[in-house]
Order: structure tokens, then C-alpha cells, then sequence
């Protein structure tokens, strides 16, 4: 159970005390009970394309597209896996996924972690209109810049390298503000300890304030791989030869109108392309969701 | 909520429990450090959003077209923009969308939040991470799915409607049909974000304030008209904003689902900057587009910005 489930049960035991008094389990609460089934039930409606990737890739192709359509596989088959690596250069862009959104993260939290540090510990004259500039980039669409960027990076040649698809995606101003804030909020006591007993900045920021910040690089990190290994356009416009894709660019530019390869299979392409997001997410849920709701992350 | 710090650039720094800074101020080792924790984040943001600002602006007076020199063609792209009958029908395309998707998405989110912070439901903790699931899954992959469930001919979806004695046919080949679908299809993306925000606004709402309620005898429905949906306004400002924004930049799942059709019925700016800019390379013209599309967005944060500017200052006063 998360934390802000922890916190409204309190207020609920405040808010409801009158009523609490008498509850111990006498009896059961049919109305509560009542109230948790007819949500799950819209739970698990709200979640049946979610639930229905996740049957449909196990179902051979005679049952996918049988009529009448049927939730669950009556013959349980991993045919449609097989056939996903097959039918596309699939290991390759599992790779290019993990290697683009792994060396966006990794770039983005060294350069943003740095900034912000400058920006949250070192005062220094300019440092408020710079922290506005950076805000207001982050009002920008990113199609917006699309054109020139992709120009750049064709005139440096990065192009279907992962340069290409990294570089422009190092820094980003949500990250900058994002560690700031966090960084603002730890306890100058420990940093200017370190000083007075001679540490370089360098040091503050390396051995006292970073291993302070782990939750916040989690989630800032989390957030960003998520982003990047889903994202769509952007691989599709720096990578033009199918060897550079990633898992999302791949599955889609094989879909289109007519579907070029069978649903099964795709539906097995987009489990796998949603598994590492889903292990990643179940790992780091409680302070990712507390984060999001927090600094309302975009 | 943090997001306050954005726009209200007050009172940022707590004075330090020991009289501030350390004496190192103006020296050279200070400006150093200074140059070295920046510069890699600066130059990068220079380079990769700086500059091309620039030079959107700039081919946007142009007919470049990625081969040869690009001649200057004055304010005409933008006169293109304003006239072409795709574009204006691609600017209301956007506005439908935009008009479909913010309120379903907003009340969809609010309600869920209210249900999943509800003391009464068991497991709450349980239902916040399943409904936050949809987020974390691509848009490209949320739209596979979902064509897949209203496919006309084997779609369980479509199949349990028929059961019911409802027929949608094929909606995403249906003009009039396919533009709410593609915006059903995002409100399922998102609403777990914008009810996480929402889930955060009530969480700040005092309990005291309810305890009092209680004791006036306003419960239920008038307890949400007077007390949670008022103290929600500054929450529901910022996911207003955010989703008008998120909705005027819709890509990915039209151009999964629909690809802009049936008959340019979805085809939205965004579709048509990707469209002009890098299938028909009319670089000049999509940078046009994208400079619109920019300033769109300018104004918009800019009333979120006066928005909780002021709320900032309510609240401190």
C-alpha cells in the first residue's frame, strides 16, 4: 500500500471516527465490500486493452481473428513470440530502445543533476533570470524545433546513429528544475560542514548532496526512460533505416492500414515492448506516483 | 504543490543555518565551479533548443526545402498558414480534438481520484498503481490495442456492443466517429496522470474542513459542490492548462490509428507539420506551422502562469 493511501486512511479514521467506534469485526461491512467489486469491475473494464495484449499475444492466429472473438486463448501458444523476432530485426530494437532511452536518462541526470546544483547551491549573480530562461524553454513544444534539430543532426551526420537520437535529449530543462526544487529542500547544514572543513564544490555536490538526492534521480530517471522508450516521433524522424528503430518506431511502421503482420504477433511485440516499463514501474510505483502528483511532471 | 516554485520566483532559498554562503564568494575557484556545474546542461540546451528556436524562425520565412539555397519568401508561409483550406481544416480538427478530449479526460480523472481516495474503498492503495498502468504504456501500443478491441470484424469490443444491441461499425473509418475515438483513445492514456495530480489536490484539502461540514450535516454531494470542488480550483486550472496543451500536440495515436484520416477527418497540426516538414519537405512552411503552433502554446502557459502567479500570492498573503 502506498504512503498516500497510508496518509488518507488516517484522515479517513479522523474524518469517520463517529462511525469507526463500532466497527471492529462484528460484522463484515456489505456496503464497503460492495462498493470494492463494483470498482474492481470498472477496474479491470478500463484495463481490457491492457488485458486483451496481454491474452491476445498467447493466442494462436486461427483464434485471433476467429469469430466470434473470444478474452481468453483456448490453445496457449508463444508462437506469436517466435514469430515477432522473425518477422523484424526484434532483438536489434529491443537493444536500440534500451541503449536510446538508457543513454538519454544517464546523460540527462549527470548534465541536469550539475545544473541544478549550480542553480539550488551556488549563488551567483544571473542565476534567477537563468533559472526563468530555462523554465520558459520548457513551455516549447518539441515539434516546434523539430525541423532545425533534425538539420543539425544531419549536418553533423548523426543521423540513424544513436548520437543523433541522444544528444539533443542530454539536458533537459524539466530535469534542471525538477533537481532543483529537490535539491533546495535538503539541509544546507551537511554541505556547508563539508566546506568549512575544505571541500571543493565538487565534493559537496559529489558526497553529500547526490546521495541525498537518490529517490529524486529515480524518479526523474524513471520518468525519463519511460518517455523516451515510448516515444514515437522522434525515432521515427532520426532513423530511417530499420536497423536504428526502436521497439515503438519498429511495430508501428509495420502495423498501417491492412496490418502487415498478423494482430497476434504485434500484440506480442507491444507486451514486450511494455514489460521493462511495467518491471521498472512496479519497482519505484510508490515514490513515482508520490513524485508525479508532487511537482505535477510532464 | 511545487509547481507553485515555477512561477512565483519568491522566497527560493532558505537562509542557511550558518549565516549562508561560505566565504569563497567572487573568487576564481567559485566562478569556475560555477562554469563547470552549468556549462554541460547549458550547452546542450543551447545548441539542441536555443539555436533551433532561431532557426525555425528563421526558414519560417522561407521556401527552404532541404536541397539548395533557401530564398526568402517574406511572411507568405504564414499567409499559408491562415489560408490553406488543409491547415484551417486541420486547426478545427485540432480544436475538436482538444474540445473532446480536455473535459472527458478532466472529469474522467477527477472522478476516479475521488473514488480511489474515498476511506471507504478498500485496497485504494491497489487500485492508484492499476490505474496508473495505462500511463506508463505508449501511446503507439495503447492504439494497437484499442484497434484491435473496436476492429468491425473481430473485435471483442464491437462484438459485446453488438450483444447488446448497439452497432458502431467501423468506427475509426467512420468521419464523424473516428476524431472521438482517437480522443477516447488518449483520455485512457492519461486520465492516470491527471488523477494523480487531482489525488494530490485533495490530499491537501484540511480534514478539519469536512470535520466541520460533518457537524453542519452537509454530506455527500453538497460536501463535493462546497467544499472539495472549490478548494480543487488551482489544481483544476493547472490540469485544464496541461491537458489544452497536451491536446493541442496530439501525434502518436492518430497517426497509429488513423494516419489523419478517414477523409483528413483527424488530420491535426501536428500530423500536418510532420507531414510537410519531413514527407513533402516544405521545410519553410511546417517551420511556419510550428511557430503558430508555438505561440499557441506561449499564450496558453502564459495564462497558467498569471493563473497561479496570482493563486502564489493568495496564498502567501
Amino acid at each position: 500500500m502506498t504512503a498516500l493511501a497510508k496518509r488518507s486512511e488516517v484522515a479517513a479514521t479522523r474524518t469517520a471516527s463517529g462511525r469507526d467506534s463500532h466497527r471492529p469485526s462484528s460484522r463484515p461491512d456489505v456496503a464497503r465490500w460492495l462498493f470494492f467489486a463494483v470498482f474492481l469491475a470498472i477496474t479491470l473494464a478500463i484495463m481490457l486493452p491492457v488485458i486483451i495484449i496481454a491474452l491476445t499475444a498467447f493466442k494462436p492466429a486461427s483464434e485471433v481473428n476467429a469469430f466470434p472473438p473470444t478474452l481468453f486463448p483456448e490453445q496457449w501458444t508463444l508462437d506469436n513470440f517466435r514469430a515477432i523476432f522473425s518477422e523484424l530485426p526484434f532483438g536489434r530494437l529491443i537493444v536500440n530502445s534500451f541503449v536510446f532511452a538508457g543513454g538519454v536518462t544517464v546523460f540527462a541526470l549527470a548534465f541536469d543533476s550539475l545544473a541544478a546544483y549550480a542553480l539550488a547551491r551556488l549563488d551567483f549573480r544571473g542565476s534567477k533570470v537563468l533559472l526563468i530562461v530555462i523554465i520558459a524553454t520548457l513551455m516549447i513544444p518539441f515539434q516546434a524545433t523539430l525541423i532545425p534539430i533534425y538539420q543539425l543532426v544531419s549536418d553533423l551526420g548523426w543521423v540513424n546513429t544513436f548520437w543523433g537520437l541522444i544528444a539533443p535529449r542530454a539536458a533537459d530543462a524539466f530535469g534542471i528544475f525538477f533537481l532543483r526544487q529537490f535539491f533546495l529542500a535538503l539541509p544546507r547544514d551537511l554541505d556547508n560542514a563539508a566546506r568549512i572543513d575544505g571541500a571543493s564544490e565538487w565534493r559537496v555536490f559529489r558526497s553529500v548532496v547526490l546521495p541525498n538526492a537518490v529517490p529524486a534521480l529515480l524518479t526523474l530517471g524513471v520518468f525519463t526512460f519511460v518517455n523516451n522508450w515510448n516515444d514515437l516521433l522522434w525515432p521515427l524522424v532520426f532513423t530511417t533505416e530499420q536497423e536504428m528503430g526502436t521497439i515503438t518506431s519498429g511495430l508501428t511502421l509495420l502495423t498501417g492500414p491492412g496490418g502487415i503482420i498478423p494482430q497476434g504477433v504485434m500484440m506480442a511485440g507491444a507486451l514486450i515492448a511494455v514489460l521493462p516499463l511495467a518491471i521498472l514501474f512496479l519497482i519505484v510505483q510508490r515514490r513515482f506516483i508520490e513524485s508525479v502528483a508532487s511537482t505535477g511532471l510532464k | 504543490m511545487t509547481t507553485q516554485h515555477l512561477t512565483k520566483p519568491r522566497g527560493y532559498r532558505p537562509p542557511g543555518q550558518l549565516g549562508g554562503r561560505t566565504p569563497l564568494n567572487g573568487t576564481f575557484a567559485r566562478r569556475a565551479a560555477v562554469v563547470g556545474f552549468l556549462a554541460p546542461a547549458l550547452i546542450i540546451l543551447a545548441v539542441f533548443v536555443g539555436w533551433p528556436m532561431v532557426s525555425a524562425l528563421q526558414l519560417s520565412f522561407t521556401d527552404a526545402s532541404g536541397f539548395g539555397d533557401p530564398g526568402f519568401v517574406g511572411i507568405d508561409n504564414y499567409v499559408r498558414v491562415f489560408t490553406d483550406a488543409n491547415i484551417i481544416r486541420s486547426m478545427g480538427n485540432t480544436a475538436l480534438y482538444a474540445v473532446l478530449f480536455t473535459p472527458v479526460a478532466i472529469i474522467v480523472a477527477l472522478v476516479l481520484a475521488l473514488i480511489v481516495n474515498s476511506p471507504r474503498l478498500p485496497f485504494a492503495g491497489f487500485f492508484r498503481s492499476v490505474l496508473f498502468l495505462p500511463f506508463i504504456v505508449s501511446l503507439a501500443v495503447a492504439a494497437f490495442a484499442w484497434s484491435y478491441l473496436l476492429d468491425p470484424q473481430i473485435g471483442l469490443l464491437n462484438y459485446w456492443l453488438q450483444g447488446a444491441g448497439i452497432r458502431i461499425g467501423n468506427v475509426l473509418q467512420d468521419p464523424l466517429l473516428a476524431m472521438p475515438t482517437v480522443a477516447l483513445v488518449a483520455v485512457w492514456k492519461s486520465f492516470g496522470f491527471y488523477m494523480v495530480i487531482f489525488l494530490a489536490g485533495l490530499q491537501e484539502i484540511p480534514t478539519s474542513i469536512y470535520e466541520a461540514a460533518q457537524l453542519d450535516g452537509a454530506t455527500g454531494w453538497k460536501r463535493f459542490t462546497n467544499i472539495t470542488f472549490p478548494m480543487l480550483s488551482s489544481t483544476m486550472a493547472f490540469v485544464v492548462i496541461v491537458a489544452l496543451i497536451a491536446a493541442l500536440q496530439a501525434f502518436d495515436q492518430i497517426y497509429v490509428l488513423t494516419g489523419g484520416g478517414p477523409y483528413q477527418s483527424t488530420e491535426t497540426i501536428v500530423l500536418q507539420i510532420y507531414q510537410s516538414g519531413f514527407k513533402d519537405l516544405e521545410l519553410g512552411f511546417a517551420s511556419a506551422l510550428s511557430y503558430v503552433l508555438l505561440i499557441v502554446t506561449l499564450l496558453l502557459s502564459l495564462v497558467q502562469f498569471l493563473f497561479f502567479g496570482r493563486r502564489g500570492e493568495d496564498i502567501a498573503s
